[in-house]
């Protein structure tokens, strides 16, 4: 490592079936990359101190949440070997919070996607948005986590200088369709890309096809990543729908290559 | 650089990891891979050859770690280039990150604290289906690995999400030298 960086601290975990990044820029002061996990009293090291808690909290919600681990509790709830009342208290919560994302969406977003339980469309976002804040509770102000491409940033990237967030071009891999900025703020996309029409239209049954991606921005990543989920299913009447919702705005790019975005995402544009 | 190295590793581990699960099962898109990525994150071990790049102008002193560096097919440089590089051009190559179906290292070629490539020097051979998805994902990285130096960003939200978090990662380490 070269010198006369402002000691920014960073992690890339494996868990969720992804790969999780830490981007905390304040850390002025620490002698060298603290590891996750260490506590200590400096700055850097409260920091790695926090992400290594934010770690294990990821690690939990896979174990607790994933749909592919037969003992979770998600996979036994759903095959109906125990009751909501067995299970981690979290998973109400996650269901309460998923019936009025369904509500809002008119359905769109759904706990069945693929005809059986399967609340991930929330738990990722939602699990990237509280780790972030339990880097701000051990006293971050300026930070970000990229779930696999769903990113809270707190703060600015240090400096002053807002985040930039590229936006993948699904159509293009390997090249960015556009660059978002901003601080406080979540990025969430939805698409096609890399692993396959995986977004089921709950009303029909079949795969969306409309957009080939769908990116939304807001404040928090829970509900930015399951509007950007919904969005997708939606396809073509996402634009509006988006455009109805306060705080939030969309850009999408359709399976033929013609792009939209609502009326304030122009704000995010650098 | 050390540290840029291993982050670059640790998410190509992962992405190999997640591809190869993937393949074999192609329409679930599998959570549960997540115990199976190579967890590099914390190789403090000694990187091999790493050659400083801070105001060096001569070429990267980075012998080729392994002799057995497998031929790594795709539109990418194969094996190390650390003894054919011009004047002010360095090589750093990153320790094995040993992954549940085989070995990956990579090198990267820095003139002027800029990335212009990126060789594989090991990959997962083992099977037929193993050399596709080389063909496939590192063509697909080292691409994205230019564009995210060039538009300054400090990560990636798109759908393919193993790409994404690579670009992160490796876009955050080219900050950090800034």
């Amino acid at each position: 490592m070269t010198g006369g960086q402002a000691g920014r601290l960073r992690h890339a975990e494996h868990v969720m079936g992804t790969v999780v990044s830490f981007d905390v820029p304040a850390c002025a002061g620490q002698d060298g990359p603290a590891r996750a996990g260490e506590a200590g009293g400096s700055a850097g090291n409260r920091a790695g101190g926090a992400i290594g808690q934010a770690v294990r909290w990821l690690h939990w919600v896979d174990g607790t949440f994933s749909p592919y681990r037969e003992d979770s509790d998600v996979s036994r709830f759903g095959a109906g070997e125990v009751s909501l009342a067995q299970c981690a208290p979290e998973l109400t919560e996650v269901l309460e919070a998923c019936a009025a994302v369904s509500a809002l969406s008119g359905g769109y977003f759904t706990t069945e996607p693929g005809g059986r339980f399967d609340p991930s469309g929330y738990v990722k976002g939602w699990a990237i948005e509280r780790a972030a804040a339990m880097i701000t509770a051990a006293g971050s102000a300026e930070h970000s986590v990229n779930g696999g491409g769903d990113v809270q940033c707190v703060g600015d990237r240090g400096s002053g200088q807002p985040w930039r967030i590229g936006i993948a071009d699904p159509l293009r891999p390997g090249t960015l369709a556009l660059v978002v900025a901003g601080r406080d703020f979540a990025v969430a996309t939805s698409g096609v890309a890399e692993r396959g029409p995986h977004i089921v239209n709950p009303h029909t049954g079949h795969p969306a096809t409309d957009l080939a991606s769908v990116t939304v921005v807001g404040r928090g990543l829970t509900l930015t990543d399951a509007y950007a989920t919904a969005a997708f299913a939606m396809g073509s009447g996402a634009r509006d729908w988006v455009e109805s919702l306060d705080g939030y705005e969309a850009f999408a790019i359709t399976s033929r290559g013609a792009d939209w975005q609502t009326s304030g995402f122009r704000a995010y544009l650098t | 650089m050390r540290r840029v190295i291993l982050t670059i590793v640790g998410t190509i581990a992962g992405l190999v990891a997640l591809l190869s699960f993937k393949s074999h099962l192609p329409t679930v898109p599998s959570a549960s891979v997540s115990n199976t990525g190579g967890s590099t994150s914390t190789g403090g071990s000694s990187t091999a050859g790493s050659s400083s790049t801070a105001g060096t102008s001569g070429t990267g002193g980075s012998p080729a770690p392994s002799s057995s560096a497998a031929t790594v097919p795709g539109e990418f440089p194969m094996g190390s280039l650390a003894g054919k590089l011009p004047a002010g051009e360095t090589a750093v190559t990153g320790h094995v990150a040993t992954t549940v179906y085989g070995p990956v290292q990579i090198q990267l070629i820095m003139r002027n604290s800029k990335i212009v490539k990126v060789a594989v020097l090991q990959q997962p051979m083992n099977t037929a289906n193993d050399i596709q998805i080389g063909e496939f994902a590192f063509p697909k990285l080292i691409g994205e690995t230019l564009t995210a130096q060039t538009a300054k960003i400090d990560a990636v939200s798109g759908a393919s999400y193993t790409s994404a978090g690579y670009i992160q990662s490796l876009q955050s380490a080219l900050d950090n030298r800034a």
